[in-house]
């Protein structure tokens, strides 16, 4: 049971939250001009990174807030918090 | 009554003014309180108390904590059943009923027996390798009824569960001396402190002392039990280490029958946290080391100090170290008679030798155990030295007390992340240093971090390792007492390949179930190393998992039962509903009334009764449970284009639209009608069910996809009641209420929605219809719903207006052929399988899920479509859930979703999803019902007034 950094409320309980998967899907712009495999890509293909995954969390029992978070998933220790929009910080080792 | 042959006659931790009664096996028995079940069955002079996992031995108790491998019984009788409780972790409680387990037709005589001694021809492995054709499925059910866990009790757990959230600066596990220390040191700081042990006195390896050794903490723990800062929790094993610093301690309350709370769970949270969790003995592996009296050394030292009783009469002590040498001497001091001490070293230290001399005890360096005799309880053991086989001596005992060696417990720490490593010096696991490596500042001390206080005091030669007996190969010595498994088995799982000790484990078993390897962890690796050429460091150690001890599933769900595991919500009205013979129950987590019987009016006559009047006359529902989200803002209707599979832009404001939401699969989630009540305020209905997840949908979409909208999404679902009022003097009704709004069917045509106050009262109000008649639903807010209802039910009176329950409102919108989304749809129904194509194709603007409707699977011939059918007997009902099969070759072409015997229309009509059903119009499909068949017509899906006029007058 880890500790989340909500941006807004400070270290919380993760009980309070809503993990939402891989953050940065980027959806096609135009999606019916997208290919069946690259919007099966889309839809479908996610990491299963050992080190560094960056995820969409939401504050669902707290303030409902939403933010982007780059985690260890072998540590669990966390490294950065960031807006759902931000740019991803540089991939490090 | 038997009386406590066994029970010393002064001393010990027990309170002997007040005994306690308990049974086991149907025996009465005295115990005192103070006791274990373990210590109150060693009192009275019971050896024989359980019949092991596999082969059915005889098993005695072993040790007197949570690393107990035998003594495994069931505790009560009926509900309150607990199986595969360790005789040794269970507190005696008056009236404790007590069961040994596995033991058929009795302990004494198991039948089960015999598989035992036809093991030679049952080694490890052998129920993959022989029950294999053709199932294992075959067989699985006879060999388990033979394995060694207790029947499940019947009925349900009576036992009442709490839980608590718990908060400190310093989480202490393990009350023992260097538990309290650290405690101490922490207190004294000002800090917030918890401390919690397993055991219900504080002091712990100390407990097992004689008593003056335990007064070197009694001041400590009076210290502690003052300091407002410090919580002390006794009776409360700390059974798991999670991710920054969040333990799970379970806390033993009261007994089980009790109407207090028997158990709670402690969820704790700690900035740092002190594992001063000791540490558990090791076995020594010698042929029949399984046999009923055979015991841990510290046991038995513990039985004498703690709980005053002699776990024996004439006892060998078998030792690899020094620790067992303290046992001898204090069984000595307490009368019992010292047959030998047997060590492995050759030249045991000086001071031990000397003490022994000094109480006449018979030592034997250099020798070890080579066979135990007799066996409830033993009667002697075989000695030799070790390596000269002829060199055999018999000495007689009824108990013999072992040690193999000490293994830090270090199962929170593994479980925290934190990393093991073998010290040959200590012949141990011991944490990785530097501490500052240990994850989420845990620190282990005392015991649990390889210090054991008589070794630091002493040079090297402390432990000489001793991982099985050469002599006398040919007989089995076990190495997990727990499950049956020998050291032939692991050197068989070596010679076949399983190196790995985690393939070792689930191979043999080794370490699995509830003893989880306590005892024959380290043992077992340190075999396979020998077997294979490595040292215990080189093997490794498998990971522990939670939790250390067994736990109680009611006291994970706590409180969470019966009516509080699925609270449900209650309209605004309720209590007019409940009072008014609604017949109340759960609908998509909503309390709601199926139907209102009158006086003698049975639940069928009163649905049909309801059905006729909502198609003949007036009729009332409370909808409140509807969604209500409201959608405001100037990118609203953007917003809502995105998202509904309908054109959003296109709607005027004032008017109202059905629409229907898809996943990004094109999956269909959810329907309902939505409102444009202003050019940038919308009102989206969702059903009541799925309200919950429509927000949230909403709501991620917005905040993850498109952040530049200017929408504001707020689900206002519980502050309006909504009630709609049906049938042809609807306007009338309403009216009563609205007195100034706009009704008039020509500029309040159905679709059209408006809101505002009239006087004092908020209103929304929209001309919809679930029922196909003439229909509005107002939404008042919640707190004036009794109000609003009474009028409503008042100006009704005249129109005889009915109140509507759930169940008429089912076959009155089936009849006008509505799907209700998660009953006629599934997770593979998209919205052209329920017919939606034409609405799709006049939308060119993207929405979520569109594209997912082009892929190549929406094209398969034969989806499962939603359809109407007709049963050719008018009086048939088909079941939903039915199969529809092809008659030829019975494979299934789709089923029944819902299902009626239309009171209106005077037959039985359904929906179902069938394959193709689309192109299927008209044909006959053939229904199986439980073996007979029904015919019935596909039909298209609406069976009422299709033309809708009579919702448009």
């Amino acid at each position: 049971m880890m500790i989340l950094p909500c941006p807004w409320c400070g270290p919380r309980d993760q009980e309070e939250f809503r993990w939402r998967g891989q953050a940065h899907i980027v959806r096609p712009a135009q999606p019916e001009q997208t290919g069946d495999e690259a919007w099966a890509r889309y839809l479908f293909a996610r990491d299963n990174s050992r080190g560094i995954a960056r995820e969409l969390w939401h504050h669902i029992y707290g303030c409902g807030g939403w933010f982007a978070m780059e985690r260890d998933t072998v540590s669990h220790a966390i490294k950065t918090v960031y807006g759902v929009g931000d740019t991803p910080p540089k991939a490090r080792s | 009554m038997t009386r406590q042959a066994f029970r010393l006659p002064t001393g010990g931790r027990i309170d002997r003014s007040r005994p306690l009664h308990f049974t086991f096996n149907g025996k009465s028995l005295t115990g005192y309180e103070g006791d274990t079940l373990a210590s109150a069955l060693l009192a009275n002079g019971i050896s024989l108390v359980a019949r092991s996992f596999r082969y059915h031995r005889p098993r005695g108790i072993y040790s007197a904590g949570v690393e107990e491998p035998h003594a495994f019984v069931t505790i009560g009788d009926g509900a309150t059943t607990e199986p595969n409780v360790r005789a040794t972790r269970q507190r005696l409680f008056d009236g404790l009923v007590a069961q040994s387990q596995n033991g058929w037709p009795s302990l004494r005589f198991d039948l089960g027996a015999l598989v035992g001694a036809a093991t030679r021809f049952l080694p490890v492995g052998f129920y993959y390798k022989t029950f294999m054709w053709p199932s294992w499925r075959w067989y699985a059910g006879a060999l388990r009824r033979l394995a060694g866990v207790a029947p499940l009790p019947e009925g349900a757990d009576p036992d009442r569960y709490d839980k608590i959230n718990a908060h400190c600066d310093v989480l202490v596990v393990g009350g023992g001396p260097a538990g309290l220390a650290a405690a101490s040191a922490a207190a004294a700081s000002g800090v917030r402190v918890i401390v919690a042990d397993d055991q219900p006195e504080l002091g712990g390896a100390l407990l097992s002392e004689p008593l003056e050794e335990h007064e070197q903490v009694d001041g400590l723990i009076r210290d502690l039990e003052q300091r407002p800062n410090v919580t002390i929790l006794t009776s409360c094993a700390v059974v798991a280490a999670w991710d920054d610093g969040y333990f799970t301690a379970l806390e033993e309350v009261g007994q089980p029958g009790d109407k207090a709370i028997s158990q709670r769970l402690w969820k704790i949270r700690s900035r740092k946290t002190v594992l001063a969790t000791g540490a558990i003995e090791r076995p020594l592996i010698f042929p029949n080391n399984d046999r009923p009296g055979v015991m841990l050394a510290h046991a038995a030292r513990q039985y004498v100090n703690r709980y005053a009783v002699r776990p024996g009469n004439r006892a060998v002590i078998f030792t690899n170290n020094d620790t067992a040498w303290h046992a001898a001497f204090d069984l000595d001091a307490a009368g019992i008679q010292i047959a030998a001490i047997v060590d492995v070293r050759d030249a045991p230290p000086s001071a031990l030798m000397e003490a022994a001399h000094n109480r006449g005890i018979t030592l034997y360096p250099g020798y070890e155990v080579t066979d135990t005799k007799g066996r409830t309880p033993i009667r002697g053991v075989t000695v030799e030295r070790r390596g000269q086989a002829r060199d055999r001596i018999r000495l007689d005992c009824d108990l013999l007390c072992v040690s193999g060696g000490w293994s830090p417990t270090l199962h929170l720490y593994s479980q925290a992340g934190g990393r093991l490593t073998y010290c040959d010096q200590r012949a141990c696991f011991v944490p990785v240093t530097p501490p500052s490596e240990a994850p989420g500042l845990i620190r282990p001390a005392g015991a649990a971090n390889g210090h054991f206080a008589m070794q630091d005091a002493m040079d090297d030669g402390h432990i000489e390792p001793h991982w099985g007996c050469t002599s006398n190969a040919r007989t089995r010595q076990w190495v997990d007492l727990h499950h049956d498994v020998t050291l032939d088995a692991v050197h068989l799982a070596a010679r076949e390949g399983f190196v790995s000790v985690e393939h070792l484990k689930r191979y043999t078993t080794i370490g699995m179930a509830p003893d989880q390897g306590k005892t024959s962890n380290v043992n077992a690796l340190a075999a396979l190393g020998l077997a294979t050429g490595r040292t215990p460091g080189e093997v490794g150690t498998t990971t522990f998992r939670p939790p250390f001890t067994p736990i109680r599933l009611g006291a994970l769900t706590g409180r969470e039962i019966g009516a509080r595991a699925w609270p449900l919500r209650r309209l605004p009205n309720h209590d007019w509903h409940a009072g008014n013979g609604g017949v109340m129950e759960d609908f998509g987590g909503w309390l709601r009334a199926a139907c209102y019987p009158q006086p003698g009016e049975s639940e069928d006559a009163a649905i049909r009764r309801e059905v006729v009047a909502a198609r003949r006359g007036m009729a009332l529902l409370d909808s409140s449970s509807l969604g209500k989200i409201e959608v405001t803002g100037p990118d609203a209707a953007r917003f809502l284009d995105r998202i509904y599979v309908n054109r959003v832009d296109t709607l005027k404001a004032g008017r109202a639209r059905y629409g229907m939401m898809l996943n990004e699969n094109g999956i269909l989630t959810d329907d309902g009608v939505f409102s444009r009540l202003d050019e940038d305020f919308f009102l989206v209905s969702s059903s009541s069910s799925g309200t919950g997840d429509v927000y949230l949908a909403l709501e991620e979409w917005l905040e993850t996809e498109w952040p530049e909208l200017d929408v504001i999404i707020h689900n206002a679902t519980s502050q309006w009641a909504t009630f709609a009022v049906s049938g042809p003097y609807a306007r009338e009704v309403v009216s009563a209420v609205l007195p100034d709004a706009e009704l008039a069917a020509d500029r309040f045509s159905h679709m059209s929605a408006q809101a505002g106050m009239q006087g004092t009262l908020a209103f929304r109000l929209a001309r919809v219809s679930f029922t196909g008649e003439l229909s509005f639903e107002l939404s008042i807010p919640a707190d004036e719903a009794p109000r609003i209802w009474d009028a409503l039910m008042a100006a009704g009176a005249a129109y005889t207006i009915t109140p509507l329950g759930q169940e008429a409102l089912d076959i009155l919108r089936l009849e006008k052929g509505y799907l209700e989304v998660g009953v006629d749809t599934d997770v593979t129904t998209t919205p052209l399988d329920v017919g939606w194509a034409g609405a799709i194709a006049r939308k060119t603007a993207d929405f979520i899920g569109k594209r997912s409707l082009s892929r190549p699977a929406q094209a398969d011939p034969g989806r499962l479509q939603l359809v109407g059918l007709e049963p050719f007997d008018r009086t048939a009902l088909l079941p939903v859930g039915a199969h529809i099969i092809d008659p030829a070759t019975r494979r299934p072409q789709g089923h029944v979703t819902s299902s009626c015997l239309s009171p209106t229309l005077q037959k039985s009509i359904a929906m179902a999803q069938l394959a193709g059903g689309h192109t299927r119009l008209d044909e006959t499909v053939t229904v199986d019902v439980e073996g007979s068949s029904i015919q019935a017509r596909v039909v298209p899906l609406a069976f009422y007034n299709p033309e809708g006029q009579r919702l448009n007058g």
